[in-house]
Order: C-alpha cells, then structure tokens, then sequence
C-alpha cells in the first residue's frame, strides 16, 4: 500500500493499494492552503482507508511541474511521511497522473502561475499501460502552445485544474511492479529562482 | 527520576535549516543547514532560494540531529514546529514536514512562535551543566536580518507581550546594506564588526533612529534602520565626491555605535520603566561584539541582570523551538490541531498556533 501526495495544482492525498486499488482520494481545490489543509488530508485518508502508517511501503511524491510554494509542501509532507515510517519516497512526475491506461496521444497543460502553462506530451500508453512521455514537462505562453508543442494537432489536449493522487499513487505501484524507475528526485520547478544579482549600489544622494 | 518530554523542533523561518532535539530543558542535539553561502551573491536572503534549500536539507539535517542526540524517531514524544513569523514559503516546508512526520510518529504536534522561540533558548542546558530557571518577568531584545524586537515576557507559555519592533528595516538588514557599501561581503555583521575593530566609533556621529523626543512618545519601544543605513550611504558618497579617502574602519565603527547604542539604550530604558531588572538577547545580532558589550556595560550601570544564550542558540535553530514545545507541553498544553499554516506575520502574543 502506498501514500500518494500531490500538491502541484490543488492538495490531493491518496491511499491505494495494487490489489484493492484507490482505497481513498480526498481532494482540496483551493490552491493557496496546502499548508493549511495537508495534514488533516493525510490523517483522513489514512483514517478512512483503514490503514496505519506501519501498513504502507512507501510514499508517493508530486515532483510537480506546479507553483513553487504549494508544490514543496506536498514533497516536504511526503519525504518527512516516508522518513518516519523508514520506508521510500517514490517521486513522479505530476502530470504522468493523467496519462495511465491511455489510449490516444494526450497533451496535458496545467497552471504554472505568471502568464505561463506547464505542458507534457505522451503517447498512448505501453503494453502495461504506463505512460509514455513524448516531451515536457516544459513552460510555455498560454498563446504559444500551439506552435511550441510538436504535433499539436495529433493529441487529445488535457487542462487539469487537479492532479488526483489516487492514479498517481497507482502509477506508483504499477511502476514498482513492473520494476520500472520512479521519476525525478527533484522538484520541478522548471523555473530558477526570481531574482537577479544586484547591479550594484545605487546612488542616495 | 523524572521523564521529561524528548521533543524534536524544526525551524525554517529564515534561511537556516534547524533540527533540535531536546529532552525537557535538556539540549540533546542542535543541527543547522544554512543556505547563507547561495544568498551571498544576492546581498540578501532570497526567499525563493531559502525555500528551495529547506526542502534538500530536510531530511539530511534530521538525520544529523537525530545521530547526534543517539536518539530513534519512535522514542520521540513531540514534534513542535515554527508557525510563524517568518518567511511564507519557507515556513511552509516545515509546517509541511512537521504535520507529516507527527503523524507518521503518532505523535502530537506544537506549532510555536519563532520569537518566542528565541526567549525559549534560554531554558536549554547542556547534559552536563546543571537546569537553571528562566527568571521572569524579563525582557527580551531580539536582533537579527529579519527582526529587531522588544518583548516583555511574563511567562513564556501564556503571556508575552510585544513593546515595540523595527518600523522598517530589521538590524541586521542595516548591517548588510551598509558591509555592501563599504565594499564588504555578505552577511554583513561580522564583516563590520571586524573592520570596525580598528575604528573609531566617535569618527562620525550618525543618527540615533526614533530616540529624538517626538518620536519616543509615539515610537519609544520601537526602533528604525532605514534613516541611518541612508545617512551612512549618504556621508560615504559625500566624502567620495570630495575625493576624501574613506576610513572603512571608522564608518563601521560609527555605524555599529550607533546601533548598539540605539538597541541597548531602549531595551535597558524598557526594563528600567517596567521595573523589571532582567534582559535576554537572542538573535544573530548578539554574535555583534559591540551589541554584547553595550549591553553589558549598561546592564551592570543599572543593576539589570543580563543573559545571552550561547550563540548557536541565539542564532535561528530547532532546538529553541523544540524547547518551547517542550516547555508548553509541561504546561499542560494542548497539542495544535493540524489546520495551522504558515503566518510570516504571527504575533508574539500568539505563543502556540
């Protein structure tokens, strides 16, 4: 059984198993409280699924692409999770979520804040039904994606206002059955930090 | 023999990462990852960079703290967690880290006051010195590049009051904006304080923020750095304009005078009003040679007796915060419920969130 967390969009918080499936989603859409909402996300899934933390053998983690401050609190809540319960953080890309069990090329766009949308590509699933990643994730102008995405007009477009946990946490356990490589272990900010080094001293008087 | 309670503090405020393990007032293990070196090229803390870092160090630093107490997670009591003040995104990563690991412990959790924290170091004693009380009501001088604050505190878990704070830039702020100035590096407080040594810090009389009259009856507890980082910038360029050759050590000197003289002149001035004969400082301003021997000297002049932790526990670090935790779970607190967030503006009078 796994924990799943993902703080890229909303606060969304999972518990699923390879057998039984998604045990427990539960959702929060406002995307400015994840700090406020994480705990109490964990505790009731953990709670509603049944499961006590000795029970999972692992935590899912949202690396993201997704605003900086919200998406470090699911990372931060899911990596201090697994480090107490002495067992591994599995990091994945946020956006592979969307693309288990896919059928047709998908191009997923979610909100990446200033004027700009994060955006990846796949193409329908492999044979286990794993996603398979064509490009991204990347930054892009809302107006630009058009041009910016290879084949545009070959996927089926996607804008997620959440990414659930619960197939993020069974992409987790399909891929660790399957012996696959979990995804990046940093986050993905896809962004450096704003800020320039100063120009030098600006004159007072 | 008594069980204290073994209480594991995070602290992300700022730009330290502080893991602290104390058992009671007992300090077990005070580790520190500092993302100060990547702010260097900045001339200041960039909050996005100190978030950033916070996240990598989280889980390195825990285990440092942890190896050095020789403690196991599950024979942890508590987790108590900084809530605020501080940066938003950065205390975000440690309210995130502090809900998930409490309940993966099964244990309960104290969302405290970073401030408060700060008065908190000073119940915090080695495993071989003896306890020794935090004797109150004492007030309470915080000084460092986020915060220059007057506390009075009655009793640490219930009642402490704000006197006055910085109206604009904080004291340590000043002392990076002038270090630059003068060509020195970041973090510009010890910088100063080592060319100020050769100094003379009569050289130049710079102002003394909010202590002329009109301003102490409506600013007589608060403090202000901004006119005398301009008034330092200004006097500089003036020289420079003149061809004068600048006295780096003489401007530090100054600069630092008037600092220390503003500081410690209305945190005395505040225990004398009050009547009451304690001071504590904290924050990374203490480690300020002069700040300290200001202090001092005007202490022993007034009969105020005056404590400074030592100054790995002055500086931000878990280990105030998990003695604050520690101190109101003797109290007889209640654990915070788990709704809390991060508040960069959480008042003092807010000692548990």
């Amino acid at each position: 059984m796994l924990l799943a967390i993902d703080t890229s969009a909303g606060t969304s918080v999972a518990v699923v198993d390879r057998d039984g499936g998604i045990l427990v989603q539960l959702d929060e859409t406002d995307t400015r409280r994840h700090a406020e909402v994480i705990g109490t996300l964990i505790e009731r899934a953990m709670t509603e699924a049944g499961v006590v933390p000795a029970q999972l053998s692992g935590v899912v983690a949202g690396m993201g692409p997704g605003p900086f401050t919200g998406l470090r609190v699911g990372i931060a809540a899911a990596r201090a999770y697994a480090f107490g319960i002495g067992k591994p953080v599995v990091s994945l890309i946020s956006h592979d979520a969307l693309a288990l069990d896919l059928r047709e090329p998908l191009l997923v766009v979610t909100d990446a804040r200033r004027r700009e949308v994060a955006w990846s590509t796949y193409a329908a699933s492999d044979e286990l039904g794993l996603p398979v990643r064509v490009a991204g994730p990347f930054l892009a102008a809302p107006e630009l994606l058009q041009k910016e995405v290879d084949g545009y007009d070959g996927y089926r477009r996607w804008d997620a206002a959440t990414i659930p946990a619960g197939p993020f946490g069974m992409l987790g356990e399909r891929l660790f059955a399957a012996g696959r490589r979990a995804g990046p272990s940093e986050p993905l900010y896809l962004r450096p930090p704003d800020v320039t080094p100063s120009a030098g001293l600006k004159r007072v008087s | 023999m008594k069980r204290e309670p073994l209480v594991l503090g995070i602290e992300t405020s700022c730009d330290e990462t502080g893991i602290g393990i104390v058992r009671g007032t007992t300090l077990l293990a005070n580790t520190i990852a500092s993302s100060m070196d990547e702010h260097a090229r900045y001339g200041g803390v960039v909050p996005e960079v100190a978030a950033r870092a916070h996240l990598e160090a989280l889980r390195p630093t825990l285990e440092a703290a942890l190896a050095e107490a020789g403690v196991a997670l599950n024979e942890l009591d508590a987790i108590a967690v900084t809530s605020g003040p501080g940066l938003a995104g950065a205390l975000m990563v440690g309210v995130g880290a502090a809900k998930a690991l409490a309940l993966a412990l099964g244990i309960p959790l104290y969302a405290v006051n970073h401030l408060v924290g700060h008065v908190g170091a000073d119940l915090l004693h080695a495993p071989d010195e003896p306890e020794h009380e935090l004797e109150l009501p004492t007030v309470a001088l915080l000084v460092s590049g986020g915060h220059t604050s007057l506390l009075l505190v009655r009793d640490l878990a219930n009642d402490v009051e704000l006197l006055g704070e910085t109206i604009d830039d904080a004291a340590g702020e000043a002392f990076d904006k002038v270090a630059r100035l003068l060509g020195l590096p970041y973090p510009g407080g010890p910088e100063i304080d080592r060319a100020a040594a050769t100094g003379d810090p009569n050289a130049i009389r710079f102002p003394r923020g909010l202590t002329a009259p009109k301003d102490l009856a409506r600013h007589r507890d608060d403090f202000s750095f901004s006119g005398l980082k301009t008034a330092v910038a200004r006097w500089v360029e003036a020289a420079r304009d003149r061809g004068d050759d600048v006295s780096v050590p003489d401007v530090a000197a100054s600069f630092r005078e008037s600092v220390a003289d503003v500081l410690t002149a209305k945190a005395i001035a505040a225990c004398q009003r009050l009547e009451v004969p304690r001071l504590l400082l904290g924050g990374g301003v203490v480690a300020n040679a002069r700040v300290r021997a200001m202090a001092q000297e005007r202490a022993d002049a007034a009969g105020i007796t005056l404590r400074i932790p030592p100054l790995s526990l002055c500086t931000d670090n878990g280990a105030m915060i998990a003695a604050l935790g520690a101190r109101l779970i003797a109290e007889g607190h209640e654990p915070s419920t788990l709704t809390f967030g991060a508040d960069s503006t959480l008042p003092v009078t807010t000692i548990q969130a």
